[in-house]
Protein backbone atom coordinates (compact mmCIF):
# COMPACT_ATOMS: atom_id res chain seq x y z
CA UNK A 1 0.00 0.00 0.00
CA UNK A 2 1.87 3.33 -1.11
CA UNK A 3 -1.32 5.36 0.75
CA UNK A 4 -0.08 5.41 4.60
CA UNK A 5 -3.54 5.49 6.75
CA UNK A 6 -1.24 5.98 9.82
CA UNK A 7 2.04 7.87 10.35
CA UNK A 8 4.34 5.83 11.83
CA UNK A 9 4.26 5.71 16.08
CA UNK A 10 7.04 3.47 18.46
CA UNK A 11 3.74 2.58 20.68
CA UNK A 12 1.86 -1.01 20.10
CA UNK A 13 -2.41 -1.59 20.03
CA UNK A 14 -2.79 0.76 16.80
CA UNK A 15 -4.73 -2.10 15.67
CA UNK A 16 -6.70 -3.53 18.10
CA UNK A 17 -7.71 -0.33 19.88
CA UNK A 18 -8.92 1.32 16.35
CA UNK A 19 -10.42 -1.96 15.30
CA UNK A 20 -12.84 -2.42 18.59
CA UNK A 21 -13.61 1.43 18.60
CA UNK A 22 -15.03 1.11 15.41
CA UNK A 23 -16.89 -1.81 15.58
CA UNK A 24 -18.63 -1.23 19.22
CA UNK A 25 -19.07 2.55 17.83
CA UNK A 26 -20.60 1.06 14.18
CA UNK A 27 -22.82 -1.89 16.55
CA UNK A 28 -24.23 1.03 19.06
CA UNK A 29 -24.27 3.71 17.30
CA UNK A 30 -24.04 3.91 13.83
CA UNK A 31 -25.83 1.40 12.79
CA UNK A 32 -29.43 1.81 14.54
CA UNK A 33 -28.97 5.39 13.49
CA UNK A 34 -28.37 4.18 9.92
CA UNK A 35 -31.53 2.29 10.30
CA UNK A 36 -33.49 4.61 11.54
CA UNK A 37 -33.03 6.87 8.00
CA UNK A 38 -33.74 3.63 6.26
CA UNK A 39 -37.02 3.54 7.83
CA UNK A 40 -37.91 6.99 7.37
CA UNK A 41 -36.83 6.88 3.63
CA UNK A 42 -39.78 3.86 3.12
CA UNK A 43 -42.14 6.83 3.60
CA UNK A 44 -43.37 9.29 1.01
CA UNK A 45 -42.20 12.67 0.57
CA UNK A 46 -45.88 13.46 1.21
CA UNK A 47 -46.79 11.02 4.53
CA UNK A 48 -43.15 12.74 5.87
CA UNK A 49 -44.33 16.45 5.06
CA UNK A 50 -47.63 15.94 6.18
CA UNK A 51 -46.56 14.64 9.58
CA UNK A 52 -43.30 17.36 10.30
CA UNK A 53 -45.32 20.06 8.85
CA UNK A 54 -48.39 19.46 10.49
CA UNK A 55 -50.08 22.45 12.85
CA UNK A 56 -49.56 20.52 15.90
CA UNK A 57 -45.83 19.81 15.01
CA UNK A 58 -45.24 23.21 14.65
CA UNK A 59 -46.59 24.25 17.60
CA UNK A 60 -44.17 21.90 19.60
CA UNK A 61 -41.27 23.18 16.76
CA UNK A 62 -42.03 26.83 18.49
CA UNK A 63 -42.34 26.21 22.01
CA UNK A 64 -39.18 24.03 22.08
CA UNK A 65 -37.21 25.89 19.94
CA UNK A 66 -38.54 28.94 22.01
CA UNK A 67 -37.65 28.09 24.99
CA UNK A 68 -34.74 26.89 24.39
CA UNK A 69 -33.67 30.08 23.25
CA UNK A 70 -34.85 31.51 26.38
CA UNK A 71 -33.09 29.48 28.42
CA UNK A 72 -30.23 29.60 26.18
CA UNK A 73 -29.78 33.42 26.41
CA UNK A 74 -30.49 33.54 30.56
CA UNK A 75 -27.83 30.66 30.80
CA UNK A 76 -25.43 33.12 28.29
CA UNK A 77 -25.99 36.35 30.34
CA UNK A 78 -26.24 34.89 34.04
CA UNK A 79 -23.35 32.29 32.93
CA UNK A 80 -20.65 34.82 31.84
CA UNK A 81 -21.89 36.56 35.21
CA UNK A 82 -21.42 33.21 37.07
CA UNK A 83 -18.49 32.57 35.98
CA UNK A 84 -16.88 35.76 36.40
CA UNK A 85 -17.62 36.62 40.05
CA UNK A 86 -16.26 32.38 40.76
CA UNK A 87 -12.79 33.49 39.02
CA UNK A 88 -12.24 36.87 40.49
CA UNK A 89 -13.98 37.52 43.70
CA UNK A 90 -13.89 35.75 46.81
CA UNK A 91 -16.55 34.97 48.74
CA UNK A 92 -17.49 31.96 51.62
CA UNK A 93 -19.13 29.09 50.23
CA UNK A 94 -17.14 29.48 47.16
CA UNK A 95 -16.15 26.80 46.58
CA UNK A 96 -19.50 24.97 47.14
CA UNK A 97 -21.04 27.00 44.37
CA UNK A 98 -18.58 26.29 41.96
CA UNK A 99 -18.72 22.88 42.87
CA UNK A 100 -22.72 22.40 42.60
CA UNK A 101 -22.70 24.05 39.54
CA UNK A 102 -22.45 21.03 37.59
CA UNK A 103 -25.25 19.47 38.96
CA UNK A 104 -27.74 19.92 36.39
CA UNK A 105 -25.25 17.61 34.61
CA UNK A 106 -25.26 14.97 37.44
CA UNK A 107 -28.94 14.85 38.30
CA UNK A 108 -31.06 12.69 36.83
CA UNK A 109 -33.94 14.83 34.73
CA UNK A 110 -36.80 12.87 35.99
CA UNK A 111 -35.65 14.18 39.64
CA UNK A 112 -35.43 17.51 37.96
CA UNK A 113 -38.34 17.42 36.68
CA UNK A 114 -40.61 16.77 40.02
CA UNK A 115 -38.35 19.62 42.23
CA UNK A 116 -38.77 21.94 39.68
CA UNK A 117 -42.49 21.20 39.25
CA UNK A 118 -42.96 21.37 43.04
CA UNK A 119 -41.49 24.36 43.78
CA UNK A 120 -42.85 26.02 40.61
CA UNK A 121 -46.85 24.30 41.37
CA UNK A 122 -49.22 27.36 42.14
CA UNK A 123 -48.68 26.01 45.77
CA UNK A 124 -44.97 25.54 45.76
CA UNK A 125 -42.15 27.83 47.48
CA UNK A 126 -41.73 30.13 44.04
CA UNK A 127 -45.07 29.18 42.17
CA UNK A 128 -47.82 30.50 44.98
CA UNK A 129 -45.44 34.13 44.95
CA UNK A 130 -45.86 34.14 41.37
CA UNK A 131 -49.29 33.27 41.12
CA UNK A 132 -50.30 35.83 43.61
CA UNK A 133 -48.98 38.23 41.03
CA UNK A 134 -51.16 36.82 38.06
CA UNK A 135 -47.90 34.66 36.64
CA UNK A 136 -48.30 30.75 36.03
CA UNK A 137 -45.14 29.41 36.20
CA UNK A 138 -45.86 25.29 35.97
CA UNK A 139 -48.17 23.72 33.24
CA UNK A 140 -47.33 26.75 31.08
CA UNK A 141 -44.52 27.90 28.42
CA UNK A 142 -42.81 29.37 31.07
CA UNK A 143 -42.58 26.45 32.98
CA UNK A 144 -40.65 24.55 29.87
CA UNK A 145 -37.84 27.59 29.88
CA UNK A 146 -37.61 27.44 33.55
CA UNK A 147 -36.82 24.06 33.05
CA UNK A 148 -34.65 24.03 30.13
CA UNK A 149 -32.62 26.96 32.13
CA UNK A 150 -31.96 24.79 35.04
CA UNK A 151 -30.49 21.95 32.44
CA UNK A 152 -28.42 24.23 30.60
CA UNK A 153 -26.99 26.39 33.08
CA UNK A 154 -23.21 24.56 33.35
CA UNK A 155 -22.46 24.99 30.02
CA UNK A 156 -21.53 28.78 29.80
CA UNK A 157 -19.90 28.93 33.32
CA UNK A 158 -18.09 25.46 32.31
CA UNK A 159 -16.51 27.54 29.36
CA UNK A 160 -15.71 30.82 29.95
CA UNK A 161 -14.79 29.95 33.68
CA UNK A 162 -11.25 28.34 32.35
CA UNK A 163 -10.58 30.91 29.64
CA UNK A 164 -10.87 34.10 32.46
CA UNK A 165 -8.72 31.91 34.87
CA UNK A 166 -5.93 32.03 31.82
CA UNK A 167 -6.56 35.70 30.80
CA UNK A 168 -3.66 37.40 32.30
CA UNK A 169 -4.54 40.57 33.97
CA UNK A 170 -2.02 42.50 32.50
CA UNK A 171 -3.90 43.44 29.12
CA UNK A 172 -6.47 44.79 32.06
CA UNK A 173 -3.73 46.69 33.25
CA UNK A 174 -2.42 48.28 30.25
CA UNK A 175 -5.94 49.12 29.07
CA UNK A 176 -6.63 50.61 32.22
CA UNK A 177 -3.03 52.65 32.32
CA UNK A 178 -3.78 53.89 28.66
CA UNK A 179 -6.69 55.32 30.49
CA UNK A 180 -9.54 53.03 29.69
CA UNK A 181 -12.31 52.93 32.42
CA UNK A 182 -13.54 49.84 34.01
CA UNK A 183 -16.27 49.43 31.78
CA UNK A 184 -14.68 50.45 28.61
CA UNK A 185 -12.12 47.59 29.58
CA UNK A 186 -14.40 45.37 30.13
CA UNK A 187 -16.49 45.76 27.04
CA UNK A 188 -13.19 46.63 24.49
CA UNK A 189 -10.80 44.26 26.48
CA UNK A 190 -12.46 41.18 28.48
CA UNK A 191 -15.43 40.72 26.74
CA UNK A 192 -14.03 39.90 22.93
CA UNK A 193 -11.74 37.64 24.84
CA UNK A 194 -14.45 35.03 26.25
CA UNK A 195 -16.92 35.55 23.53
CA UNK A 196 -15.95 32.64 21.84
CA UNK A 197 -16.07 31.21 24.73
CA UNK A 198 -19.39 32.28 26.20
CA UNK A 199 -21.34 31.42 22.42
CA UNK A 200 -19.65 28.21 22.40
CA UNK A 201 -21.35 27.32 25.60
CA UNK A 202 -24.33 29.45 24.43
CA UNK A 203 -24.54 27.09 21.20
CA UNK A 204 -24.29 24.40 23.58
CA UNK A 205 -27.13 24.68 26.05
CA UNK A 206 -29.15 25.35 23.50
CA UNK A 207 -28.79 22.12 21.69
CA UNK A 208 -29.11 20.10 24.87
CA UNK A 209 -32.23 21.79 25.71
CA UNK A 210 -34.01 21.11 22.28
CA UNK A 211 -33.71 17.37 22.70
CA UNK A 212 -34.03 17.30 26.59
CA UNK A 213 -37.32 15.75 27.73
CA UNK A 214 -37.29 14.44 31.61
CA UNK A 215 -36.76 17.38 33.28
CA UNK A 216 -39.62 19.62 31.01
CA UNK A 217 -42.34 16.90 31.00
CA UNK A 218 -43.25 16.95 34.86
CA UNK A 219 -43.37 21.09 34.72
CA UNK A 220 -44.89 21.37 30.94
CA UNK A 221 -48.58 20.30 31.43
CA UNK A 222 -48.47 18.33 28.17
CA UNK A 223 -51.25 20.25 26.62
CA UNK A 224 -51.29 19.46 22.12
CA UNK A 225 -50.83 22.74 20.85
CA UNK A 226 -49.88 24.97 23.74
CA UNK A 227 -47.60 23.35 26.06
CA UNK A 228 -46.25 19.99 24.34
CA UNK A 229 -42.91 19.62 23.30
CA UNK A 230 -41.32 18.13 20.01
CA UNK A 231 -39.49 14.87 22.30
CA UNK A 232 -42.76 14.25 24.16
CA UNK A 233 -44.49 14.28 20.44
CA UNK A 234 -42.51 11.42 19.42
CA UNK A 235 -43.60 9.60 22.26
CA UNK A 236 -47.35 10.31 22.20
CA UNK A 237 -47.11 8.92 18.57
CA UNK A 238 -45.53 5.98 19.69
CA UNK A 239 -47.89 5.49 21.96
CA UNK A 240 -50.33 5.23 19.60
CA UNK A 241 -48.29 2.84 17.51
CA UNK A 242 -47.81 5.77 14.72
CA UNK A 243 -44.10 4.57 14.14
CA UNK A 244 -43.98 6.12 10.92
CA UNK A 245 -44.96 9.45 12.37
CA UNK A 246 -42.24 8.78 15.31
CA UNK A 247 -39.93 8.56 12.98
CA UNK A 248 -40.68 11.27 10.25
CA UNK A 249 -40.18 13.69 13.95
CA UNK A 250 -37.42 12.04 15.34
CA UNK A 251 -35.56 12.46 12.12
CA UNK A 252 -36.27 16.48 11.78
CA UNK A 253 -34.82 15.97 15.45
CA UNK A 254 -31.37 14.19 14.43
CA UNK A 255 -30.78 16.51 10.96
CA UNK A 256 -31.42 19.66 12.99
CA UNK A 257 -28.98 18.13 15.86
CA UNK A 258 -26.38 17.08 13.22
CA UNK A 259 -26.64 20.69 11.86
CA UNK A 260 -25.91 22.45 15.06
CA UNK A 261 -22.70 20.05 15.15
CA UNK A 262 -21.28 22.14 12.75
CA UNK A 263 -21.11 26.03 14.85
CA UNK A 264 -20.49 24.31 17.71
CA UNK A 265 -17.00 22.59 16.34
CA UNK A 266 -16.64 26.20 14.69
CA UNK A 267 -17.08 28.17 18.20
CA UNK A 268 -14.98 25.83 19.99
CA UNK A 269 -12.21 26.02 17.47
CA UNK A 270 -12.32 29.38 17.28
CA UNK A 271 -12.62 30.21 21.19
CA UNK A 272 -9.43 27.48 21.71
CA UNK A 273 -7.31 29.74 18.90
CA UNK A 274 -8.36 32.51 20.50
CA UNK A 275 -7.12 32.02 23.56
CA UNK A 276 -3.76 30.13 22.03
CA UNK A 277 -2.93 33.70 20.41
CA UNK A 278 -3.64 35.70 24.02
CA UNK A 279 -1.30 33.32 26.19
CA UNK A 280 1.75 33.52 23.28
CA UNK A 281 1.04 37.03 23.02
CA UNK A 282 1.89 37.60 27.05
CA UNK A 283 4.37 34.96 26.64
CA UNK A 284 6.28 36.95 24.25
CA UNK A 285 5.52 39.87 26.17
CA UNK A 286 6.98 38.83 29.33
CA UNK A 287 10.09 37.41 27.80
CA UNK B 1 2.04 57.61 23.62
CA UNK B 2 1.28 55.39 26.57
CA UNK B 3 3.16 52.21 24.99
CA UNK B 4 5.89 53.91 26.40
CA UNK B 5 5.59 52.79 29.61
CA UNK B 6 7.81 50.01 30.96
CA UNK B 7 6.23 46.88 32.03
CA UNK B 8 9.12 46.78 34.62
CA UNK B 9 7.13 49.84 36.43
CA UNK B 10 5.14 47.19 37.80
CA UNK B 11 7.39 46.15 40.39
CA UNK B 12 7.18 49.59 42.02
CA UNK B 13 4.52 49.58 44.83
CA UNK B 14 2.67 52.30 44.15
CA UNK B 15 1.87 51.82 40.83
CA UNK B 16 1.13 48.40 41.35
CA UNK B 17 -1.31 49.43 43.80
CA UNK B 18 -2.93 51.83 40.94
CA UNK B 19 -3.01 49.19 38.60
CA UNK B 20 -5.04 46.88 41.25
CA UNK B 21 -7.66 49.71 41.62
CA UNK B 22 -7.52 50.12 37.67
CA UNK B 23 -8.46 46.42 37.55
CA UNK B 24 -10.98 45.88 39.61
CA UNK B 25 -14.49 47.40 40.43
CA UNK B 26 -16.12 49.16 43.26
CA UNK B 27 -17.25 47.63 45.87
CA UNK B 28 -20.46 48.74 45.01
CA UNK B 29 -20.63 46.93 41.89
CA UNK B 30 -18.48 43.45 43.19
CA UNK B 31 -21.14 43.13 46.00
CA UNK B 32 -24.47 43.70 43.53
CA UNK B 33 -22.18 40.97 40.87
CA UNK B 34 -21.67 38.04 43.71
CA UNK B 35 -25.45 39.11 44.73
CA UNK B 36 -26.90 38.15 41.86
CA UNK B 37 -24.36 34.95 40.88
CA UNK B 38 -25.51 33.46 44.89
CA UNK B 39 -29.24 34.21 44.19
CA UNK B 40 -29.12 32.78 40.69
CA UNK B 41 -27.78 29.65 42.18
CA UNK B 42 -29.90 29.72 44.99
CA UNK B 43 -33.28 29.70 43.05
CA UNK B 44 -32.04 26.94 40.04
CA UNK B 45 -29.38 24.74 42.28
CA UNK B 46 -30.54 24.91 45.96
CA UNK B 47 -33.90 25.13 45.84
CA UNK B 48 -34.50 21.99 43.71
CA UNK B 49 -32.39 19.85 45.83
CA UNK B 50 -33.60 21.49 48.87
CA UNK B 51 -36.74 20.56 47.98
CA UNK B 52 -36.60 16.85 46.93
CA UNK B 53 -34.82 16.30 50.29
CA UNK B 54 -37.53 18.01 52.43
CA UNK B 55 -40.30 16.24 50.46
CA UNK B 56 -38.99 13.09 50.62
CA UNK B 57 -38.82 13.54 54.98
CA UNK B 58 -42.23 15.51 54.98
CA UNK B 59 -44.02 12.49 56.15
CA UNK B 60 -40.96 11.05 58.48
CA UNK B 61 -38.38 8.39 58.57
CA UNK B 62 -40.55 5.17 58.94
CA UNK B 63 -42.93 6.55 54.91
CA UNK B 64 -39.87 7.19 53.81
CA UNK B 65 -37.97 3.95 55.07
CA UNK B 66 -41.06 2.09 53.74
CA UNK B 67 -41.41 3.78 50.20
CA UNK B 68 -37.37 2.49 49.89
CA UNK B 69 -38.55 -1.16 50.53
CA UNK B 70 -41.53 -1.60 48.60
CA UNK B 71 -41.43 -4.38 46.35
CA UNK B 72 -41.62 -2.13 43.36
CA UNK B 73 -38.91 0.24 44.75
CA UNK B 74 -36.90 -2.30 45.53
CA UNK B 75 -37.15 -3.89 42.16
CA UNK B 76 -36.39 -0.69 39.99
CA UNK B 77 -33.14 -0.44 42.89
CA UNK B 78 -32.43 -3.62 41.15
CA UNK B 79 -32.78 -3.01 37.29
CA UNK B 80 -30.88 0.21 37.51
CA UNK B 81 -28.20 -1.08 39.29
CA UNK B 82 -27.80 -4.10 36.63
CA UNK B 83 -28.34 -1.99 33.69
CA UNK B 84 -25.34 0.77 35.00
CA UNK B 85 -23.19 -2.65 35.72
CA UNK B 86 -23.41 -3.49 32.08
CA UNK B 87 -23.48 -0.30 30.81
CA UNK B 88 -20.44 1.16 32.53
CA UNK B 89 -17.77 -1.52 32.29
CA UNK B 90 -18.42 -2.38 28.36
CA UNK B 91 -18.34 1.92 28.01
CA UNK B 92 -15.26 1.86 30.21
CA UNK B 93 -13.26 -0.82 27.95
CA UNK B 94 -14.22 1.19 25.05
CA UNK B 95 -13.44 4.38 26.23
CA UNK B 96 -9.88 3.55 27.22
CA UNK B 97 -9.23 1.99 23.24
CA UNK B 98 -10.78 4.60 21.96
CA UNK B 99 -8.77 6.82 23.96
CA UNK B 100 -5.65 5.02 23.05
CA UNK B 101 -5.98 4.71 19.44
CA UNK B 102 -6.90 8.53 19.09
CA UNK B 103 -3.98 9.92 21.62
CA UNK B 104 -1.66 8.33 21.30
CA UNK B 105 -1.69 7.71 17.09
CA UNK B 106 -2.51 9.60 14.19
CA UNK B 107 -4.33 8.61 11.39
CA UNK B 108 -6.73 9.84 8.48
CA UNK B 109 -10.46 10.56 9.83
CA UNK B 110 -8.97 11.02 13.26
CA UNK B 111 -10.96 13.91 13.57
CA UNK B 112 -14.21 12.29 12.21
CA UNK B 113 -14.21 10.11 14.12
CA UNK B 114 -14.13 12.29 17.54
CA UNK B 115 -17.23 13.83 16.11
CA UNK B 116 -19.01 10.21 15.85
CA UNK B 117 -18.15 9.05 19.43
CA UNK B 118 -19.75 12.25 20.50
CA UNK B 119 -22.56 11.82 18.34
CA UNK B 120 -24.93 10.66 21.23
CA UNK B 121 -24.47 13.69 23.35
CA UNK B 122 -26.45 15.29 20.70
CA UNK B 123 -29.19 13.23 20.29
CA UNK B 124 -32.35 13.70 21.86
CA UNK B 125 -32.76 10.99 24.62
CA UNK B 126 -36.36 10.31 23.06
CA UNK B 127 -34.59 9.71 19.42
CA UNK B 128 -31.39 7.75 20.98
CA UNK B 129 -34.48 4.86 22.74
CA UNK B 130 -36.68 5.22 19.53
CA UNK B 131 -33.46 4.19 17.09
CA UNK B 132 -33.28 0.85 19.03
CA UNK B 133 -37.35 0.61 19.25
CA UNK B 134 -37.16 0.93 15.01
CA UNK B 135 -34.13 -1.79 14.79
CA UNK B 136 -35.70 -4.27 17.01
CA UNK B 137 -39.08 -3.47 17.86
CA UNK B 138 -41.89 -5.39 16.20
CA UNK B 139 -42.69 -3.12 13.61
CA UNK B 140 -38.38 -2.87 13.30
CA UNK B 141 -36.32 -3.45 10.45
CA UNK B 142 -35.24 -6.97 13.40
CA UNK B 143 -38.49 -7.32 14.56
CA UNK B 144 -40.07 -10.21 13.06
CA UNK B 145 -36.57 -12.36 12.82
CA UNK B 146 -36.60 -11.76 16.84
CA UNK B 147 -40.04 -12.31 17.51
CA UNK B 148 -39.88 -15.65 15.31
CA UNK B 149 -36.72 -16.72 17.61
CA UNK B 150 -38.94 -15.79 20.42
CA UNK B 151 -36.05 -13.27 21.64
CA UNK B 152 -36.99 -10.24 23.95
CA UNK B 153 -34.70 -6.74 23.50
CA UNK B 154 -37.51 -3.75 22.87
CA UNK B 155 -39.85 -3.71 26.71
CA UNK B 156 -37.05 -6.06 28.24
CA UNK B 157 -34.10 -5.86 29.76
CA UNK B 158 -31.51 -5.46 26.97
CA UNK B 159 -33.22 -2.89 25.45
CA UNK B 160 -32.92 -0.76 28.85
CA UNK B 161 -29.46 -1.65 28.50
CA UNK B 162 -29.09 -1.07 24.55
CA UNK B 163 -30.31 2.80 25.87
CA UNK B 164 -28.28 3.26 28.26
CA UNK B 165 -24.74 1.85 26.68
CA UNK B 166 -25.82 4.51 23.99
CA UNK B 167 -26.94 7.49 26.33
CA UNK B 168 -23.52 7.33 28.18
CA UNK B 169 -21.64 6.15 25.46
CA UNK B 170 -18.89 8.77 25.20
CA UNK B 171 -18.31 9.68 28.81
CA UNK B 172 -15.22 7.53 29.46
CA UNK B 173 -13.25 8.15 26.20
CA UNK B 174 -14.03 12.06 26.16
CA UNK B 175 -12.38 12.26 29.73
CA UNK B 176 -9.44 9.87 28.77
CA UNK B 177 -8.24 11.42 25.37
CA UNK B 178 -7.06 14.94 26.61
CA UNK B 179 -5.28 13.25 29.44
CA UNK B 180 -3.32 10.64 27.24
CA UNK B 181 -2.44 13.24 24.59
CA UNK B 182 -1.12 15.84 27.40
CA UNK B 183 1.09 13.03 28.31
CA UNK B 184 3.14 12.35 25.35
CA UNK B 185 4.29 9.08 24.94
CA UNK B 186 8.24 9.18 26.01
CA UNK B 187 7.70 7.17 28.78
CA UNK B 188 5.84 4.58 27.33
CA UNK B 189 8.40 4.58 24.56
CA UNK B 190 11.06 4.23 27.46
CA UNK B 191 9.45 1.35 29.20
CA UNK B 192 9.14 -0.78 25.63
CA UNK B 193 13.00 0.20 25.11
CA UNK B 194 14.16 -1.30 28.82
CA UNK B 195 11.83 -4.81 26.69
CA UNK B 196 8.59 -4.35 28.66
CA UNK B 197 5.59 -5.99 27.01
CA UNK B 198 2.58 -3.51 25.36
CA UNK B 199 0.20 -4.57 27.93
CA UNK B 200 2.84 -4.22 30.65
CA UNK B 201 3.74 -0.59 29.57
CA UNK B 202 -0.17 0.10 29.51
CA UNK B 203 -0.80 -1.08 32.92
CA UNK B 204 2.13 0.01 34.37
CA UNK B 205 3.16 3.21 32.50
CA UNK B 206 -0.17 4.58 30.87
CA UNK B 207 -2.77 3.92 33.17
CA UNK B 208 -1.69 5.08 36.56
CA UNK B 209 -1.30 8.45 34.77
CA UNK B 210 -4.47 8.87 34.05
CA UNK B 211 -6.06 7.26 36.94
CA UNK B 212 -7.82 10.24 38.30
CA UNK B 213 -9.39 10.88 35.10
CA UNK B 214 -10.57 7.49 34.60
CA UNK B 215 -12.48 7.44 37.95
CA UNK B 216 -14.13 10.68 37.02
CA UNK B 217 -15.09 9.21 33.19
CA UNK B 218 -16.71 6.41 35.56
CA UNK B 219 -18.65 8.09 38.03
CA UNK B 220 -19.96 10.58 35.69
CA UNK B 221 -20.71 7.85 33.27
CA UNK B 222 -22.59 6.04 35.98
CA UNK B 223 -24.61 8.78 37.01
CA UNK B 224 -26.11 9.27 34.07
CA UNK B 225 -26.55 5.45 33.22
CA UNK B 226 -28.18 5.25 36.64
CA UNK B 227 -30.45 8.15 36.19
CA UNK B 228 -31.37 8.43 32.40
CA UNK B 229 -34.96 8.84 31.84
CA UNK B 230 -36.02 9.71 28.35
CA UNK B 231 -34.27 7.51 26.32
CA UNK B 232 -35.23 4.25 28.68
CA UNK B 233 -38.21 5.29 29.15
CA UNK B 234 -39.50 4.68 25.19
CA UNK B 235 -38.01 1.33 25.30
CA UNK B 236 -38.94 -0.10 28.59
CA UNK B 237 -42.75 -0.73 28.14
CA UNK B 238 -43.16 0.19 31.75
CA UNK B 239 -43.75 -3.18 33.14
CA UNK B 240 -44.11 -2.56 37.01
CA UNK B 241 -41.70 -4.77 38.67
CA UNK B 242 -39.69 -6.02 35.84
CA UNK B 243 -38.95 -3.15 33.52
CA UNK B 244 -39.11 -0.25 35.75
CA UNK B 245 -35.63 1.41 36.52
CA UNK B 246 -35.65 4.27 39.78
CA UNK B 247 -35.87 6.72 37.14
CA UNK B 248 -39.11 5.41 35.72
CA UNK B 249 -40.63 4.20 38.97
CA UNK B 250 -40.58 7.92 40.43
CA UNK B 251 -42.30 8.90 37.43
CA UNK B 252 -45.48 6.59 37.89
CA UNK B 253 -45.07 7.37 41.66
CA UNK B 254 -44.94 11.16 41.05
CA UNK B 255 -48.23 10.48 38.69
CA UNK B 256 -50.44 8.66 41.35
CA UNK B 257 -49.52 11.54 43.43
CA UNK B 258 -47.68 9.80 45.93
CA UNK B 259 -44.90 12.55 46.52
CA UNK B 260 -43.47 11.50 49.35
CA UNK B 261 -42.68 7.79 47.68
CA UNK B 262 -41.39 9.77 44.81
CA UNK B 263 -38.99 11.95 46.44
CA UNK B 264 -37.79 9.49 48.75
CA UNK B 265 -36.67 7.52 45.43
CA UNK B 266 -35.39 10.69 44.12
CA UNK B 267 -33.58 11.42 47.36
CA UNK B 268 -31.16 8.05 46.32
CA UNK B 269 -30.40 9.51 42.95
CA UNK B 270 -29.94 13.03 44.18
CA UNK B 271 -27.55 11.31 46.90
CA UNK B 272 -25.71 9.96 43.59
CA UNK B 273 -25.62 13.27 41.93
CA UNK B 274 -24.06 15.12 44.80
CA UNK B 275 -21.16 12.12 45.44
CA UNK B 276 -20.41 12.54 41.82
CA UNK B 277 -19.93 16.02 42.58
CA UNK B 278 -17.79 15.68 45.27
CA UNK B 279 -15.75 13.01 43.58
CA UNK B 280 -14.86 15.71 40.60
CA UNK B 281 -14.07 17.94 43.19
CA UNK B 282 -11.27 15.92 45.03
CA UNK B 283 -10.08 14.80 41.27
CA UNK B 284 -9.95 17.91 39.82
CA UNK B 285 -8.13 19.13 43.49
CA UNK B 286 -5.36 16.21 43.49
CA UNK B 287 -5.05 17.14 39.23
CA UNK B 288 -3.78 20.46 39.97
CA UNK B 289 -1.47 19.23 43.22
CA UNK B 290 -0.04 16.56 40.35
CA UNK B 291 0.49 19.80 38.14
CA UNK B 292 1.89 22.29 40.34
CA UNK B 293 4.54 19.63 41.90
CA UNK B 294 5.85 18.51 38.50
CA UNK B 295 5.75 22.25 37.58
CA UNK B 296 8.03 21.98 40.89
CA UNK B 297 10.29 19.59 39.15
CA UNK B 298 10.41 21.56 36.74
CA UNK B 299 11.72 24.53 38.12
CA UNK B 300 14.10 22.53 39.89
CA UNK B 301 15.69 20.08 37.23
CA UNK B 302 16.20 23.83 35.72
CA UNK B 303 17.91 25.18 38.55
CA UNK B 304 19.95 22.47 38.80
Amino acid sequence: MTFTFKKRSNLPGFGLALGYTVLYLSLIVLIPLAATFLKASSLSWDQFWHVVASSRAAASYRLTFGASLIGALINLVFGVLVAWVLVRYSFPGKRLFDSLVDLPFALPTAVAGIALTTIYAPNGWLGRPLASIGIKSAYSPLGVAIALTFIGLPFVVRSVQPVLEDMDKELEEAAASLGAGRWQTFSRVVLPTILPAALAGFAMAFARAVGEYGSVVFIAGNMPMKTEITPLLIITKLDQYDYAGATAIAVVMLLFSLILLLPINLLQKWSSSREEKTTALVAEDTQ
Amino acid sequence: MGTAIPLSTRSLLPSRRIATAATSESALVRWSLMGIAVLFLAVFIFLPLAIVFSQAFAKGMGVYWASLRQPDALSAIRLTLLAAGIAVPLNLVFGVAAAWAIAKFEFVGKSLLITLIDLPFSVSPVVSGLIYVLLFGLQGLLGPWLARHDLHIIFAVPGIVLATIFVTFPFVARELIPLLQAQGQEEEEAALALGASGWHTFFRVSLPNIKWGLVYGVILCNARAMGEFGAVSVVSGHIRGRTNTMPLHIEILYNEYRFSAAFAVASLLALLALTTLLVKTVVEWRARRQRAESARWDEEGQIA
